[in-house]
């Protein structure tokens, strides 16, 4: 599957797909988006990197095995789950801090993450042992 | 907080143990059940006065379930017996497994399952009594399986485990209807509320279920099998787990529940009958073994089915009978099963009409074994003399007196004789020893069996500090009122003393006989083959079959046949609902309605066609991701874009996925299924979507319940701080089904990479011809 339109294609598409992937990860709470779709975008965009270059080229550029990925995204997810634990709220229930100009932050940023992760690292763990340049 | 304090110190010690025996310190590991012995002393006074100890600590409080212990008189005896024989077996084991490379693993379980006895015989609560119950079968399981290497050793180990903890599942559905009647999980409240539990329906079989799981626990004909093949454990196994404590647990649980049971009718016929069995079965097959350990193996079998007998014949005579054949056979049978594992030790071999004459080298042995051996056969003035004369008294007393007395005293000559053979056979018998270069054993391991072997002998010459202890035992299994146990050695030329000397004088003709008698017996190979041992191995064989011929039906391997179930299943089941329920409803369509998004359908649809036509994979790959990126269209006019969203990206990967692994796969031809085959699927599919379509359609026809969505609508913003519902929903109000919907994702992708690569490892290890031509590509 090595043809110069795919590799070239491949490294135009990357830096934008990831690009999208955050952007999308971050307003998702907001507006259309979210870790499912983002970390779907950013598989996307690695897989058709990876399909002429071979699945050496995806260990070489994010240096963490993908399965790891997924595990740390799962961690994320659980962990985000954590702090509720100390305000003696059933686990998983979401905590919110508020910065002082009416921004707000809270966990379920970190479980939008592991999400994110997760996904990327499980479509890419599936897909890897099939881009054998 | 004692008592829990003891039980929970035990197990913590287990891993101690562990290390201590890993060190090479492994006699310093019976120290554990030495403290524990002393802390149990210290109560001493409390139960003597017949009071008791009760503790509890909320454990789940929604349950009702609390960490409740209690120790009166019968636990207590028990606990005694728990850490006192304990104490004797982990120093002789120190020796006797002594150099054995698994020792720490074997001091870790043995500490675990004593901490497991106690907890189990102290629980107060059935859900912690159950807990340490099935500890128990578990630690046994691991002990009998010490060394797995043998393929006999692991038949036992799985046997035992089998059937105690499938009597542990009848125990638990007890538990359960004791608690459904009773409203606690406690049982001393249960045991006062017996006229509760008596007036109800389901006392009988709330007591059956009870029973089943004792009658497993303490190898119950027919379910003793597991307990003779278990001797294939290391000896002091035997002598701690399989014939003083655990083998006694179900005993115990019996005589705990003997105040709220005893009083349903058919108590005394059941245990009478199942206890009378056991005790046919155990002396017969006691007589065809030659091996000292399956010789006391059976007649261990058979002491237990006397103390299932006493406890169902339930008079106050029986029960008195019961704790003292109960504590007397726990101190002799340890006692002789360590001997036997000395000579054993000693000798390399464990086959009595190969041992004689042993005195000679091994004087002290020889007297530990005269003193356990007579406690065994009843002779006075040891402490099994006055428990057999009470066992004969109750047996008088008995509604069946004929048939009780008369099985009793045959079996008892039984045991007279196994007590004969392992005390007398091989120590004495003859002038010159069999085996001239064994010898007496370390003081570590023959300290165990002799003061085992003395206790016996002190309390048979002078009772008085037990009886307290078998009083406040008594007046427990009694539901709590005040007993008094009176030992003695002479009570004068009674009927009991007549049917002892009776019993003694048969045993000796037995051992006069016993080697042709045994050899006739050990070649009667039909008891061999139409045994429950041969039951369950069949057993045991077919059904792994079955299961395997169950899992080859479903689980074919083709992807098509698969396919084939869910879509007829799925379709047929919610197909059928729908019509037997008349759910179907046809929709009002207004033409005014009608809106451009119809265009998306009709896209749909040509794309629909296209996948079926396509003649190539790629083609086919190209129109399936049509359909989706249509579907994707129609979210995002119908207001949803994040669905939309995420179709898109679905679509696209899948498309790479596919693409990827058909540049990998072997794909022959394009289609190799027959003419009929086609139309078969065809027919699937069709129906399929029908089905799908009709349900829709009905679906649509009502109005919706909107009631949740319009509460996510509401909460979005001020309880999760998001706009968009859609993605709060997924992070925040159903962060659960989130959370385990990416651990299945990422398990998924581990358990395709372990698929993937292993099938990879078997392709390099024997290369198959790659197929020359692959399906035509326009890559």
């Amino acid at each position: 599957m090595d043809s110069l339109i795919l590799r070239v294609g491949g490294w135009l598409v990357l830096p934008v797909s990831l690009a999208v992937s955050v952007y999308l990860l971050w307003r998702g709470h907001n507006d259309p988006g979210g870790g499912f779709v983002g970390g779907l975008m950013a598989a996307a965009g690695l897989a058709f990197y990876a399909l002429p270059r071979g699945a050496d080229s995806l260990h070489k550029m994010l240096m963490i095995p993908l399965p790891t990925i997924a595990g740390i995204g799962l961690l994320c997810a659980l962990l985000s789950g954590v702090p509720a634990i100390w305000t003696e709220a059933p686990y998983l229930t979401h905590q919110w801090g508020e910065l002082p100009n009416g921004f707000a932050i809270g966990t379920p940023l970190l479980f939008d993450i592991g999400v994110y992760l997760a996904v990327i690292g499980a479509v890419l763990t599936f897909l890897s042992h099939y881009l054998e340049a | 907080m004692i008592l829990t304090l003891l039980v929970l110190a035990v197990l913590a010690a287990a891993p101690l143990n562990f290390f201590l025996a890993r060190q090479g310190r492994s006699k310093l590991t019976a120290c554990v059940p030495f403290a524990a012995l002393c802390v149990l002393a210290w109560l001493y006074p409390e139960i003597a006065q017949q009071r008791e100890i009760l503790e509890q600590h909320s454990w789940i409080p929604s349950l009702g379930i609390n960490f409740a212990f209690r120790a009166d008189g019968l636990s207590y005896l028990l606990a005694l017996l728990i850490t006192g024989i304990g104490s004797a077996v982990f120093l002789y084991a120190a020796t006797y497994l002594d150099k054995h490379r698994d020792l720490p693993r074997f001091f870790l379980f043995l500490t675990l399952f004593m901490g497991a006895m106690l907890g189990a015989v102290l629980a107060n609560d059935l859900i912690v009594m159950m807990l340490f119950w099935e500890l128990t079968s578990i630690s046994s399981f691991m002990l009998i399986g010490f060394e797995p290497e043998k393929m006999q050793t692991r038949r036992a180990a799985q046997q035992g485990l089998l059937i105690t903890v499938g009597g542990g599942l009848a125990l638990l559905a007890s538990c359960l209807l004791m608690r459904y009647v009773s409203g606690t999980f406690q049982i001393d409240q249960i045991i006062a509320q017996s006229s509760t539990i008596l007036a109800h329906p389901l006392a009988s079989t709330m007591m059956v279920l009870l029973a089943i799981g004792a009658f497993a626990k303490s190898a119950q004909a027919p379910l003793h099998i597991w307990l003779p093949n278990a001797m294939v454990a290391p000896t002091p196994v035997s002598a701690y787990l399989h014939s003083a404590t655990m083998v006694k647990l179900g005993i115990y649980l019996l005589a705990r529940f003997h105040p709220a049971f005893s009083q349903i009718d058919l108590w005394t016929p059941l245990l009478t009958a199942v206890g009378l069995l056991t005790i046919v079965i155990g002396a017969f097959l006691t007589l065809r073994e030659s091996d000292l350990k399956r010789i006391l193996a059976y007649s261990t079998v058979t002491s237990l089915g006397l103390l299932v007998v006493l406890l169902g014949l339930s008079e106050e005579i029986a029960i008195k009978a019961m704790l003292l054949f109960l504590t007397a056979h726990a101190l002799y049978k340890a006692c002789l099963f360590l001997v036997a594992g000395i000579i054993d030790h000693e000798t390399g071999t464990r086959n009595c009409t190969q041992l004689s004459g042993l005195r000679k080298v091994m004087p002290k042995t020889a007297l530990v074994a005269l003193l356990g051996g007579f406690s065994m056969a009843g002779l006075p003035p040891l402490y099994g003399f006055i428990a057999k004369e009470y066992v004969y008294e109750s047996t008088l007393a008995a509604g069946n007196v004929w048939l009780v007395t008369g099985v009793v005293l045959v079996t008892n000559s039984i045991v007279v004789l196994a007590a004969l053979l392992v005390a007398i056979r091989c120590f004495w018998h003859s002038a010159t020893p069999s085996h001239p270069q064994a010898h007496d054993p370390p003081f570590s391991m023959l300290i165990g069996p002799a003061v085992l072997a003395v206790l016996g002998f002190f309390i048979g010459v002078m009772p008085g500090p037990v009886v307290s202890l078998l009083s406040a035992a008594t007046s427990a299994v009694h539901g709590g009122e005040p007993m008094e146990v009176s030992l003695s050695l002479w009570h004068g030329v009674t009927p009991m003393l007549k049917l002892s000397v009776v019993t003694l004088l048969l045993g000796l003709v037995l051992y006069a006989g016993w080697r042709p008698l045994q050899a006739w017996l050990q070649n009667m190979k039909s008891i061999d083959n139409y045994g429950v041992n041969t039951l369950w191995d069949y057993t045991m064989n077919h059904f792994p079959k079955a299961a395997l011929w169950c899992t080859q039906q479903f689980q074919n391997g083709s992807l098509r046949s698969y396919l084939i179930t869910t879509l007829i299943a799925t379709a047929g089941l919610s197909g059928a609902t729908l019509f037997m329920l008349r759910g179907f409803a046809a929709p009002s369509i207004k033409l005014s309605e009608f809106s451009p998004v119809a265009v998306i359908a009709i896209l749909l649809l040509v794309s629909g066609y296209a996948v079926v036509r396509a003649t190539s994979f790629m083609a086919g790959i190209a129109a399936a991701g049509m359909v989706g990126f249509c579907m994707s269209l129609l979210f995002l006019f119908r207001g949803a874009p994040d669905l939309a969203f995420t179709q898109f990206s679905v679509e696209a990967i899948a498309i790479v996925i596919l693409l990827a692994i058909i540049g990998k796969m072997p794909f022959y031809e394009a289609d190799y299924r027959t003419f009929a085959e086609r139309w078969r699927d065809s027919l699937i599919s069709a129906f399929f979507g029908m089905v799908a379509t009709v349900i829709l359609i009905s679906v649509t026809s009502g109005s919706l319940d909107d009631k949740l969505s319009k509460y996510y609508r509401d909460a979005s913003v001020p309880d999760a701080h998001g706009h968009n519902v859609v993605n709060v929903i997924i992070v925040d109000f159903r962060a659960l089904d989130t959370l385990g919907e990416i651990t299945v994702l990422t398990l998924a992708a581990l358990a395709a990479m372990a698929v993937i690569t292993s099938a990879r490892l078997k392709r390099k290890i024997a290369p198959t011809p790659r197929p020359t031509e692959l399906p035509q590509q326009e890559a």
